[in-house]
């Protein structure tokens, strides 16, 4: 009996030390210093909910979760139906599909600092370009005001995440049973009722699949923030992650900052809990 | 009849279009980067003239290519073996016991992986700092603790469909249990291995933000971090920059053509638990 123990805790012991110094102890520190006057050295008082208050009136964290809630509705809606679409084009018989999906999901092996220095390029050099050569002044100076950045942003990640949307897709239709809509060709339903009718019922759990998962990584997003706006122009398009980062680490506001993070935690994880309750909830309904 | 061959036909030319168009900012990238910083102002959208091939020697040497090379090789490697040999073993405990502490720490861990990174960053720092850990031992622990839920969950998926009597077997010719699990079980994971190993690899060589705060030193940069060499000043060398990224790409594309269906297939199915 001794020996079961001693084995089992062996076994879990390098991953439970580090959860717990990486994670655990991190997150328990972090909402302590976020009711301190913690400076990242020295820490003198108890706050209160001070820091909390403050957060709610700093108009940098106000303008990034606005922001970050905007760019998030808009990206999910996107990057959803792009690359539903692209999953129905290559779940098509054609010579190549397999080709394509390759290269619609390309992206995502790329980490999102250097996808976001390319289309900083794209943005500025490319789009010029082309603004000159149609005639359309309004495209260049992308990247430049608020709103270009802000279509900057849903561009690159529709352009992104959507390959990586459609594999998903493609994983519920190629469930989707053929002869059912063989039969209803037959019986004389359109292509457009096919779709409505028989595949969206059956790749349901899909949509909800994808849609917390775009909208969780919205949420997250911080790389791609970076190296294509970084923020600019004045912090403009600044999301909540880099809020967090800049008020720590660029003005040195470590409490402020850490309860900025802490509420940042609270956000991400109730959308997370939402998906869970969620497909526990939809795995009853169907079970 | 005719008339489905014929939209066969308009999908595979507008899927090979959008195809192309996936492309393009590849396409811009790679050939911006053979020209003279001149001729990217003038011709961005045409092909080189001349072309130039100097900025590709010019901007590895800038990015001290090898070095952030071998950097970014050592630490994704090293970081990927732990989480393997670390994240079977714990799952391999919870799935082969039934007491109620394993649903417990079952649990801490899928709770885990609902925490942001930027939400325990700072601290974080702070910490490890204090110990004097900011170093690469020390980004290999915090890889660990990162990246050990979800690899937990994917070995502890697997494990389940392994009868528990090929333990027993084992254990019965006197295996123990770092035996039993290392020559028997282990290798029968082979396949759910390569999926933790494919998903850590992409994450880890592509993080930026972590790297940044524990190993950012001239000698330890990985090549996210040398990017910024390229955009951190007032002006840019776009054809220095473009080159950079260019080089930087190359490696993850070559790995990727010869292992596509299993990155993707990886990839989703960690995002899907």
């Amino acid at each position: 009996m001794k020996d079961k123990r001693t084995w089992f805790w062996l076994f879990l012991a390098p991953v439970l030390i580090s959860l717990f110094f990486v994670v655990v102890l991190p997150l328990l520190f972090g909402i302590y210093y976020s009711f301190t006057d913690w400076n990242g050295i020295f820490l003198t008082k108890f706050v209160g909910f001070k820091n909390y208050s403050a957060v709610f009136q700093n108009t940098s964290f106000l303008n990034a979760l606005w922001f970050t809630v905007k760019f998030a509705i808009v990206s999910i809606i996107m990057e959803n139906i792009i690359g539903l679409g692209l999953a129905l084009l290559v779940t098509q018989k054609f010579k190549g599909n397999n080709f394509l999906r390759t290269i619609f999901f390309m992206p995502n092996l790329i980490g999102g600092l250097i996808l976001g220095f390319i289309w900083q390029f794209i943005f500025v050099k490319a789009f010029a370009a082309i603004g000159g050569l149609i005639g359309i002044k309004a495209m260049e100076s992308w990247l430049a005001t608020p709103n270009t950045g802000f279509w900057g942003l849903v561009i690159l990640m529709s352009w992104q995440y959507a390959g990586y949307i459609m594999v998903i897709y493609i994983a519920y239709l190629e469930n989707v049973d053929r002869e059912l809509i063989e039969a209803a060709e037959i019986d004389g339903a359109n292509a457009w009722q096919r779709f409505y009718q028989i595949t969206v019922p059956m790749i349901a759990p899909a949509f909800t699949v994808n849609l917390f998962l775009t909208l969780s990584n919205s949420f997250k997003l911080y790389d791609q923030n970076l190296s294509l706006t970084a923020g600019g122009p004045y912090n403009s398009t600044q999301m909540l992650a880099m809020d967090i980062y800049n008020t720590a680490f660029s003005q040195n506001n470590m409490a402020l900052g850490q309860s900025k993070a802490v509420i940042f935690f609270l956000i991400v994880a109730i959308i997370s809990l939402t998906q869970v309750y969620y497909s526990k909830k939809k795995e009853v309904d169907v079970g | 009849m005719k008339s489905k061959h014929f939209s066969n036909r308009m999908i595979m030319v507008v899927s090979f279009m959008l195809g192309l168009l996936w492309l393009m900012p590849f396409y811009l990238m790679v050939v911006n980067s053979l020209k003279t910083k001149k001729d990217i102002f003038t011709n961005t959208l045409g092909l080189p003239n001349p072309f130039t091939g100097s900025n590709y020697p010019d901007a590895m040497q800038q990015l001290d290519f090898i070095k952030s090379l071998v950097n970014s090789l050592l630490i994704t490697l090293v970081s990927v073996v732990v989480i393997i040999i670390f994240s079977s073993m714990a799952a391999y405990a919870l799935a082969r016991t039934k007491r109620r502490i394993s649903g417990i720490i079952f649990l801490v861990f899928a709770a885990a992986m609902l925490i942001p990174f930027q939400s325990v960053m700072i601290p974080l720092v702070s910490i490890f700092g204090k110990v004097h850990m900011l170093n690469r031992i020390g980004i290999v622990f915090m890889y660990l603790g990162f990246g050990s839920s979800l690899s937990i969950f994917l070995y502890h998926g697997s494990l389940k469909s392994i009868p528990v009597a090929m333990d027993e077997a084992a254990r019965m010719d006197g295996c123990n249990r770092w035996q039993t699990f290392w020559y028997i079980i282990f290798p029968m994971l082979k396949p759910i291995t390569v999926t933790v190993a494919i998903l850590n690899s992409i994450w880890i060589w592509n993080d930026y933000l972590l790297p940044s705060l524990v190993i950012n030193a001239p000698n330890t940069q990985t090549i996210p971090l040398k990017m910024f060499f390229f955009f951190g000043e007032y002006t840019k060398q776009w054809n220095l920059a473009l080159a950079g990224l260019a080089i930087s790409i190359i490696p993850i594309i070559i790995f990727y053509f010869f292992m596509q269906k299993q990155i993707m297939k990886g990839m989703t199915q960690g995002s899907v638990k």
